[in-house]
């Protein structure tokens, strides 16, 4: 039917200023993120001659290269550390507000979006990151950018993009014991691979997405770029309003109650058309963890190590071969026999404080084998944990806790990495060669499966009962 | 920005899927400014062992390949981070053009404004060109204005391409210029935006 849209064309046509000859439109950008690895967009923007249009439309926040401990003096190398600095006066010189080191709302720039209610749902947003999809949980509009187009969005609060094509995903049924977001993403990119979006925005869909928690939400969107998605969104809902109200920086009063009833008109007409649809059973979903070198290389936790002879296609299996080589894996070896030898509980995917109370039940009463530390995605998840006594139990069982930033799951510190040959059992969202250090060997899991293995020192189930426990 | 028009260079072969940006410019280098260059990083980890010995089998280290202006490789290259430097390390080692079965699409947005060509090609078409290189460096046109890559024996194929990203990558002009001129229809837009949605304010 005609009229009809889908939640994703609202926002876009509520964006649109105009549509070039070439049909690129030209879109309006209601919040802007940086971060401490924005300088290079600065330096372009001041090679151009621009200014900064709107700087109360732009957050900073330090994140990429903040040390996670010992405070500043944790980063010893000084070209990180004037990363960190640079981000300050960049801000500072062009009136960008910013939660640098050190500032109570300082965090991952995709935790701290929502948390501070910066993010609202029918924004368009962009950030020069990947993971800006995160964002779309609540029902915005939110993709990453190069350093060029976040230039561009400095210099003039648009951007100019192509149309996208639109992809509905829908999971219906229940999540079994066990399975979370992390392990419903996992098993989505699994099933339509790493590039299996490209050119498409997602919108997720159906019962399976409705019972998720706003923490879970934001865990599915943020992985929808290792699917190849521009973006991901999610109906704005109940919850999501009730997750927002009386969050620092969003709406109140009169403009809340106009703002709500602006988010109940966004989702997806009943009749809207999606350019593919995808449907994925819920309660087929296992717990979750990859293999290889591509967040695709999904399997169930009870599976073992696929062998590429049984790959048909030439190339992948070609491109398996190479990632069991550099995972150093057998075909065959059950997923749970595989040892670690460190564990990383945070990233932009899983340190909210939801995942930090899944990581601290498994952990209560037990003991950690092997390294792990739990790196809390800001200051308020970290101080919400310490309130909660979270803090106490990864102490208890010998887990590190540690303060604020990406850390291990882009080892951009310089500290906070992966040695070469390791293999870190890890909650973050990619599992490329040399993304937590340089040879270092990544499986990707949720904080429940990672503080498992933890205590185990390998790869384990965590629907098992393991020993030990309060 | 330089014009992109016709590139009539040596192409060099990646045969791989979904070489993501974390491969082309590892993450520890990121910190450095523009204008120190990025031709050193690409593809660092793959070139090299960790001992710092290049390794023969990348098809980059032959010797030839210094002179590469043209990469063809498979699908989803340069999936992963949004790290522009992915292109500039491309740019700044010569790269003019990369073919590929498809791209991740901020990278894919990034070489548009850089002066890199981004070309899609159908998956037989580029196993076809890989096997043009197979042995080594060979020569290749690709040509933006008529929008074909051509192989010396004649062979052509032809891609499509964004008109929006060929225009500006035609004139090498980036997009900040062009949007400065339209300043006053986004103010207008963004007066009746506001008006509509004032808590984006």
């Amino acid at each position: 039917m005609t009229g009809s849209k889908t939640l994703f064309e609202k926002i876009w046509d509520a964006h649109a200023i105009r549509v070039s000859e070439n049909g690129e439109s030209l879109l309006y950008v209601d919040r802007h993120f940086i971060h401490d690895g924005t300088s290079q967009a600065f330096e372009k923007l001041e090679l151009a001659g621009h200014g900064v249009r709107s700087p109360h439309k732009t957050f900073g926040t330090a994140d990429h290269y903040v040390p996670t401990r010992n405070g500043l003096d944790g980063l010893t190398d000084p070209a990180r550390r004037a990363m960190v600095l640079r981000l300050e006066e960049d801000a500072k010189r062009y009136d960008i507000r910013c939660f640098g080191f050190g500032h109570q709302h300082q965090g991952i720039v995709h935790v701290i979006g929502p948390e501070l209610g910066l993010t609202l749902p029918g924004f368009l947003l962009v950030c020069g990151d990947s993971h800006t999809s995160t964002h779309g949980a609540l029902g915005a509009f939110a993709f990453g950018v190069g350093a060029s187009e976040v230039a561009h969005v400095l210099a003039t609060q648009t951007i100019w993009q192509a149309r996208p094509k639109t992809m509905r995903i829908t999971l219906d049924g229940h999540a079994g014991v066990g399975v979370t977001a992390k392990d419903m993403i996992l098993h989505i990119i699994g099933t339509i691979g790493a590039g299996g979006a490209t050119g498409h925005v997602i919108e997720y869909a159906g019962s399976g997405i409705e019972a998720l928690s706003m923490e879970g939400r934001l865990t599915l969107c943020n992985m929808s770029i290792e699917a190849g998605a521009r973006a991901g969104l999610i109906a704005p809902d109940d919850k999501t309003a009730a997750y927002l109200k009386g969050k620092p920086f969003a709406p109140s009063g009169a403009d809340w109650d106009h703002a709500v009833a602006h988010w109940q008109t966004l989702a997806s007409d009943g009749d809207a058309a999606f350019d593919r649809e995808v449907r994925i059973e819920t309660d087929n979903i296992s717990p979750t963890v990859t293999w290889g070198t591509s967040p695709e290389d999904a399997v169930p936790v009870t599976a073992a190590v696929p062998d590429p002879q049984g790959e048909p296609d030439a190339e992948r299996r070609a491109r398996m071969i190479r990632a069991l080589d550099y995972m150093n894996l057998k075909p065959g070896t059950p997923m749970e026999a595989i040892a670690v030898d460190r564990v990383f509980i945070g990233s932009c995917t899983n340190s909210r404080i939801e995942d930090l109370r899944a990581a601290a039940e498994i952990l209560k009463g037990r003991k950690t084998r092997i390294p792990a530390m739990v790196v809390p995605g800001s200051m308020i998840v970290k101080a919400a944990a310490e309130a909660e006594g979270l803090d106490r139990i990864f102490a208890k069982a010998g887990v590190e806790w540690r303060d604020p930033g990406c850390s291990m799951c882009v080892a951009m510190n310089g500290v906070d990495v992966v040695g070469p040959g390791e293999r870190c059992a890890s909650t973050s969202n990619r599992n490329f060669a040399g993304r937590q250090g340089r040879a270092a060997r990544t499986h990707l899991m949720s904080p429940a499966m990672a503080a498992a293995a933890a205590v185990a020192g390998r790869i384990v189930d965590p629907r098992k009962p393991l020993p030990g426990g309060a | 920005m330089k014009p992109v028009r016709k590139i009539h260079g040596l192409a060099v072969g990646l045969e791989m899927a979904n070489v993501d940006t974390d491969q082309i410019v590892p993450a520890r280098y990121l910190y450095r400014n523009r204008s120190e260059g990025f031709a050193d990083t690409l593809f660092h980890d793959m070139r090299s062992d960790p001992q710092g010995c290049e390794r023969d089998s990348f098809p980059l280290n032959a010797p030839e390949a210094e002179q590469a202006t043209i990469l063809v490789t498979l699908d989803n290259f340069g999936c992963g981070s949004s790290r522009e430097h992915a292109v500039w390390a491309l740019v700044d080692a010569g790269f003019q053009a990369v073919i590929a079965v498809s791209f991740g699409d901020i990278f894919r947005n990034n070489a548009h404004e850089n002066g890199l060509l981004p070309v899609v090609l159908e998956e037989h078409e580029v196993m076809h060109l890989l096997q043009h290189v197979k042995s080594g460096p060979a020569k290749l046109t690709v040509d933006l204005e008529t929008q074909r890559v051509r192989l010396p024996d004649g062979t052509c194929f032809s891609f499509d391409i964004d008109s929006a990203a060929r225009e500006n990558l035609l004139l090498g002009r980036s997009k900040i210029d062009a949007t400065h001129s339209l300043m006053s229809t986004i103010d207008a837009f963004e007066e009746a935006y506001l008006g509509r949605h004032p808590w984006s304010e």
